[in-house]
């Protein structure tokens, strides 16, 4: 199969459930998306967003009210969920706690009626896959969080599909065994070449491991790209402010003495690089790792804040100042915790921020969400 | 003191509860096993003499004078086993189902069915058997209905069968193997039934495989309560069964309150209470080994 070969695909996707309060609400506002071979994609969203909601219609737990979901080019509609090509990691795990954990990883084969010596050697490959072979008599109740999320994976991929579904799978871990399940996920969807769509509303989890991240909002893509991408050049503030830190402001762009600045209605002057377009309505992003402290000497390539130290968070290799800006927005600087510049800082301290003007994000203003 | 303030304490709290059940319980038990061995008063009432003849009469021994062997007892014991295990497959193929059905429901009518399933509880149970009568009997609303349709030519007398002890029983205990089968039911996670349809397992699978087997307690708890009540019911076999079909419970209350033979009463109250005791402890172990294995 050639890297471009389209494996799934989701056109103008729309689904409403009925709303508790009455009237409906809409999941899915017209989504399309297609996943290309061997691809790990992310959707990212907050919840509510629809993410779930569009996995569920890949993996056919929900019917679409318009649009349609191709898997390896075949319509889906009212294809029921054991008809489908695609394997899914639940969220909660969904482990049959009745059987052990060669049971439920060669559930698939015992239902297709796979032949058992084909069904033991391939149980037995997938669960070498994840790190538990000498597992198979357990019960789920007796394996740990993390093992249980290796057995949910194991029963998801022994099918072979051409697509995994994973439903925020690592949200019941913590943090330690997160980062390591995440690296292991990656290479595991290496190794298979199967295509991953996973499910996050984590954005460090979704930019450490994603090809491609889609992020969702209100039922709609707010933009789809590479984690650089959405995090360089987000196209929207709410994407801008979904991934990654920063802080945002808003404003007109005027010129000051010449050259352009960001004038917010609270009255904030934030410096903007000569390519400004002067007129127009603008965010500024500005990340942690954007600011430092102002050198002494003047620097027309810096733009400079004023700012009072409100609190600083060490954070092992830097440490997180949070700063207070005029009008009252809070600011985060990250600055090197090694650095012994700064151990003078101590909170209540004015501090002059700096940061390069022709490189912050401008963000045209346009509409909501588009 | 070995005996901590603590445990003390605790006792001393139980010790209403205790008292309370040890009276009230236990106490009726111990009168029933005691006077099961005595020899029956001529009017009622017990000789406080001991007496084995009462069990002679039903298990097989007799002294050949006043008291007499009779396998006709065990007969009825059979019977009763046999409509109780019919009861008990009857009842649950209907509750399963609409267990299932009831789960399916959105909420605000899952409450409402339950509801109206256990409403009939609201009722005495003599006038609902009575109307069961009215159903049943020749000229009964079932005739005259299925004679009217033409479906049958004369009327079916199902009155005073063993048959009509059976829908008695099962209408009377049907709440009993619905309610802790819909509890099962309703708890079982939903997530497994779409973790099997993922894998590729059809409905007839899932629901083998997975449905069935979580929900098991339910099911052994609803036979469980349905079977024991079902062997010891009198009223049904009395209003539905006539004198054709007589149960161990109608033998039981016989003995009491015509034949005023206590002690031989008692011997048969033990004599089941055994019996089932046996059955229930094999059967729960079965159940056990069935979840080991699986």
């Amino acid at each position: 199969m050639r890297q471009t070969d389209t494996i799934a695909e989701v056109k103008g996707a729309v689904k409403s459930f009925a709303a508790p309060e009455g009237g409906k609400v809409r999941a899915l506002d017209g989504i399309s998306l297609e996943i290309l071979h061997g691809q790990f994609v992310t959707l990212l969203g907050p919840s509510g967003c629809g993410k779930t909601t569009l996995l569920r219609t890949i993996s056919g737990f929900e019917e679409l009210d318009a649009g349609e979901v191709r898997i390896a080019g075949v319509k889906m509609t009212n294809v029921p969920p054991h008809r489908r090509p695609v394997n899914t990691v639940f969220q909660n795990y969904a482990l049959f706690p009745h059987l052990s954990v060669d049971d439920n990883v060669g559930y698939g084969l015992d239902v297709s009626g796979v032949a058992r010596n084909e069904r033991d050697r391939r149980v037995n490959e997938a669960l070498d896959r994840v790190g538990l072979s000498g597992f198979g008599l357990r019960k789920p109740d007796q394996l740990s969080g993390g093992q249980r999320q290796r057995v949910a994976l194991a029963r998801a991929i022994i099918n072979r599909p051409k697509l995994l579904l994973l439903d925020e799978p690592l949200s019941a871990l913590d943090r330690n065994l997160r980062q390591t399940m995440q690296l292991e996920l990656k290479s595991l969807q290496n190794d298979l070449g199967i295509c991953f769509l996973f499910v996050t509303h984590d954005q460090e989890e979704a930019l450490t491991m994603s090809d491609l991240v889609v992020i969702l909002n209100k039922g709609q893509i707010e933009q789809t790209g590479t984690p650089e991408e959405l995090y360089h050049q987000p196209a929207t503030p709410f994407v801008a402010e979904f991934v990654g830190d920063g802080s945002l402001f808003t404003g007109r762009i005027e010129n000051t003495s010449d050259r352009p600045v960001l004038k917010t209605n609270d009255g904030l002057c934030l410096p903007l690089g000569r390519d400004a377009r002067v007129g127009e309505t603008a965010t500024l992003l500005l990340r942690p790792e954007h600011l430092r402290l102002a050198p002494d000497q003047n620097d027309e390539s810096l733009g400079i804040l004023e700012a009072t130290l409100e609190q600083s968070v060490f954070h092992g290799a830097i440490r997180n100042y949070i700063c207070r800006l005029s009008n009252g927005a809070l600011l985060t600087v990250a600055l090197d915790a090694s650095d012994t510049a700064y151990k003078r800082i101590t909170t209540g301290d004015q501090l002059r921020l700096a940061y390069p003007r022709n490189l912050p994000y401008l963000i045209k203003q346009s509409g909501n969400g588009t | 003191m070995a005996l901590n303030s603590r445990t003390r304490s605790l006792l001393l709290l139980l010790s209403p509860a205790s008292i309370f059940l040890g009276i009230f319980f236990l106490g009726p038990l111990i009168i029933m096993v005691i006077f099961s061995f005595l020899e029956p008063g001529l009017y009622g009432g017990v000789e406080w003499n001991f007496y084995h003849w009462n069990y002679g009469r039903i298990l097989g021994w007799a002294d050949g004078e006043w008291e007499e062997f009779d396998p006709v007892y065990a007969a009825i014991f059979l019977r009763s086993v046999r409509i109780a295990f019919i009861n008990v497959i009857v009842t649950l193929l209907i509750c399963y189902p609409t267990a299932l059905w009831v789960n399916g429901l959105p909420s605000r009518w899952r409450t409402l069915v339950v509801f109206i399933i256990t409403l009939p509880f609201f009722v005495s149970l003599v006038v609902r058997l009575f109307c069961w009568v009215l159903i049943l009997r020749p000229s009964g609303f079932m005739n005259s209905i299925l004679l009217g349709l033409g479906i049958i030519s004369e009327p079916i007398d199902i009155i005073f069968t063993e048959t009509a002890v059976l829908i008695g029983m099962a209408y009377v205990l049907l709440p009993f193997m619905f309610l802790p089968i819909y509890a099962s039911v309703e708890k079982l996670d939903h997530s497994l039934v779409e973790a099997s349809s993922d894998l590729g397992g059809g409905p007839i699978q899932t629901f083998f495989r997975i449905t069935l087997p979580l929900t098991l307690p339910g099911v052994a708890a609803g036979a469980i309560l349905v079977f024991i009540p079902s062997l010891g019911n009198f009223i049904v076999p009395d209003l539905l069964g006539g004198a054709k079909v007589l149960m161990i419970g109608n033998l039981v209350e016989q003995q009491f309150l015509s034949a005023r033979n206590w002690p031989f009463g008692s011997a048969l109250s033990v004599t089941i209470m055994l019996v089932m005791l046996t059955l229930i402890i094999l059967y729960l172990r079965r159940l056990k080994r069935m979840e080991i294995n699986q």
